[in-house]
């Protein structure tokens, strides 16, 4: 068995006393913000890339990788007990999670929901396994043209996940395209959209456009709301759920399990959309539909090993294709080229210690979080219970050092503010900054393969949907406008709406 | 023709005018090319037409559906976190991270519902030595630790 062997490789690096304790602080540092609402994976992790670089790359990848996963485990805990999102990834889980509490079941959720996420990152870590070698495979055949297709389509996977207005979505990501061309032009030298400054010529650093967008808007969103947080004090008692309450979880989480692998695959998903998507299925499923919102544990089940067994494939396609799916997996990129590795289907040949030892970590990572979520959960209530008007400076200043730091230029800082405000007007005009930030991230890659595909194309555009001789650029675009056509279909987008308003 | 969703309208309006702007300004600025070799202009070009075009979309579906308004803007909020960002950035380096830091924190706090002079520079002090112990010692970040009038800092 090369898998076997593989695993065993990657478990003596990830084993090894260092890597440990890298997962440790990386598991440690996700579930601390996973907990504190208002602050999410990217910010965190792009105030450690600095300091990544005096790290060896394997022990790198494995601290900022157990943040994001670390941050599932965390989210779900604010969920449930404070009836706020911990995390994005987690809002579902407040619609049943924060019932089961005020019925007194704080502790069976809080279980079921490490439970869940335990057993989906387990599996998940092995879908990586087993599915990431054919794939970079097949990835080392990609030309221009595939490379190009398959942005398309994560550009509009990335759609799904927006709220209302299709349109608008499609609007926000042609614009996160175009924000992320400004800086030099890597084919002609030509600055472009720099209005001459000299700051922008290496381009927008995606860092601040996130952290603005992101962290300086969900403050601002969070202070005009005034409302009380309610944490429940009570002491959470019987942490171990029922016969019963497994009983009723354990397909939940299978099915979260295989939708977020699933889901996690695609560029433009991950965490949240696998969430969502898990629990609309588990309500359709359920026998007892009525009972969502009301305190039903299959609410709780299915979301949260959904966007853990997400988060973990999301790794997919950044180490077999270097396309970042999301915002986190892009400061993923980042690390490695700081450490000075190209990402892209080579890594995995190059370099197999460190993508099997990164692999190994996340079965390690989420032993860990288990010891860490359960028999500890004590401290992250006390955590809880700190006003957000003590917090909220805290993470200010988190953010000021974290763009601060990528250059130690005030300028960032004034970019951050700038896309701070631009945020704000987005959230009032029901605008969503995810695709945004997908786009932006994917601008300069789309347009560089754009060119390269037309070049070698001699400027023939069937070069992208010629069923004949690119099978395989002309899926990518027939599954994006499949997608597309179903989001449009009045039908789904009905159903899709009622999804989230239901979680308003 | 009445706006029937002003928050449609609006953000149809941001997106045309972006496009609009992308458009003018590849064509005023960049050349553009030909499809066999794009010059630079002609990617941001061909966005900036597609955002036009969707930018219009939104402003008609605004014209036919009615939607909700747009929620009131909270400047307060708004303006005392940006000021604070921009307050950390540009003190840095004449005043050094403790300067920073609690110039930072206070006109954050102001940005809340509640402000205690005594509770915000408690959290000021705690963030600086924080900073300080984590960012400066552990981590290592070249933050300046003294004003720059300071020659010589004693603090390392």
């Amino acid at each position: 068995m090369d898998v076997l062997d593989n695993l065993i490789l990657g478990a003596q690096v990830a084993f090894s006393w260092q890597n440990v304790l890298y997962c440790l602080i990386g598991v440690l540092l996700g579930t601390l913000i996973g907990v504190l609402p208002g602050i999410g994976p990217v910010p965190t992790i792009a105030m450690l890339l600095p300091i990544t670089f005096n790290l060896d790359p394997i022990a790198a990848l494995i601290m900022l990788s157990g943040i994001y996963y670390g941050s599932q485990y965390g989210g779900s805990t604010t969920a449930i007990l404070v009836n706020l999102p911990g995390e994005a990834a987690s809002v579902v889980t407040v619609l049943d999670g924060h019932q089961m509490a005020r019925q007194g079941r704080a502790g069976p959720a809080l279980a079921i929901s490490a439970i869940g996420s335990f057993v989906a990152g387990c599996i998940a870590t092995l879908v990586i396994a087993t599915a990431a070698p054919p794939l970079a495979e097949v990835a080392l055949k990609f030309g221009p043209a595939e490379y190009f297709s398959l942005m398309v389509l994560g550009l509009v996977a990335a759609t799904v996940l927006a709220h209302g207005s299709l349109v608008k979505a499609i609007a926000m990501v042609v614009l996160g395209l175009l924000l992320g061309l400004a800086g030099t032009d890597v084919n002609s030298g030509v600055l472009r959209f720099t209005f001459g400054v000299p700051e922008l010529a290496d381009g927008i650093g995606f860092v601040i456009v996130a952290m603005g967008m992101f962290g300086v808007t969900e403050i601002v969103a969070n202070l005009e709301q005034r409302s009380k947080r309610e944490v429940f004090v009570g002491k959470v008692t019987h942490l171990f759920p029922t016969k019963e309450d497994l009983k009723r979880s354990w397909a939940p989480i299978l099915r979260g399990t295989a939708l977020g692998s699933f889901l996690g695959i695609l560029p433009g998903g991950g965490a949240l959309l696998s969430s969502f998507a898990s629990y609309t299925v588990e309500k359709k499923v359920s026998k007892h539909p009525e009972q969502f919102g009301k305190g039903a544990i299959e609410g709780v089940a299915g979301p949260e090993s959904a966007n853990n067994a997400g988060a973990q494939t999301s790794f997919i396609p950044m180490l077999t294709l270097g396309i970042p799916g999301n915002a986190v997996m892009a400061l993923m990129i980042g690390a490695l080229m700081i450490q000075g590795i190209a990402p892209g289907p080579q890594v995995m040949t190059d370099k197999p210690e460190l993508f099997w030892g990164l692999i190994a970590s996340m079965w390690l990572g989420n032993a860990m979080l288990v010891v860490l979520n359960l028999p500890l959960i004590g401290i992250w209530i006390k955590l809880l219970q700190v006003p957000y008007r003590f917090l909220f400076p805290a993470i200010l200043i988190f953010m000021n050092v974290g763009v601060f730091s990528l250059s130690n230029n005030p300028w960032d800082c004034l970019i951050m503010s700038v896309f701070g405000v631009f945020g704000y007007i987005c959230v009032k005009l029901e605008c969503e900054p995810a695709p945004m930030i997908l786009g932006f991230i994917l601008g300069p890659l789309m347009e560089e393969n754009l060119r390269r595909a037309m070049l070698l194309s001699r400027g023939d555009p069937t070069v992208f949907f010629d069923p004949v001789n690119k099978p395989i650029s002309f899926s990518f675009l027939l599954a994006a406008l499949a997608l597309l056509v179903i989001i449009a279909l009045p039908n789904i987008r009905k159903k899709r709406e009622e999804v989230f308003v239901e979680e308003t | 023709m009445r706006i029937k969703s002003p928050r449609d309208f609006w953000a149809g309006a941001m997106f045309t005018g972006f496009g609009l702007f992308f458009v003018a300004w590849s064509f005023a600025h960049y050349q553009m090319g030909s499809a066999v070799r794009m010059g630079p202009g002609y990617f941001p070009a061909v966005l900036g037409g597609l955002l036009v075009l969707l930018g219009v979309g939104v402003l008609l579906q605004s014209m036919a559906f009615s939607g909700p308004k747009v929620e009131a803007f909270h400047f307060k909020p708004l303006i005392f976190v940006c000021v604070s960002v921009l307050a950390y950035g540009y003190l840095m380096q004449p005043g050094g991270l403790a300067v920073a830091t609690a110039a930072a924190v206070i006109i954050g706090a102001m940005a809340g519902n509640e402000f205690k002079w005594k509770e915000v520079l408690i959290v000021a002090l705690v963030l600086v030595i924080f900073s300080y112990l984590v960012f400066v010692k552990g981590l290592t970040l070249p933050f300046p630790m003294c004003p720059s009038f300071v020659e010589n800092c004693p603090i390392r």
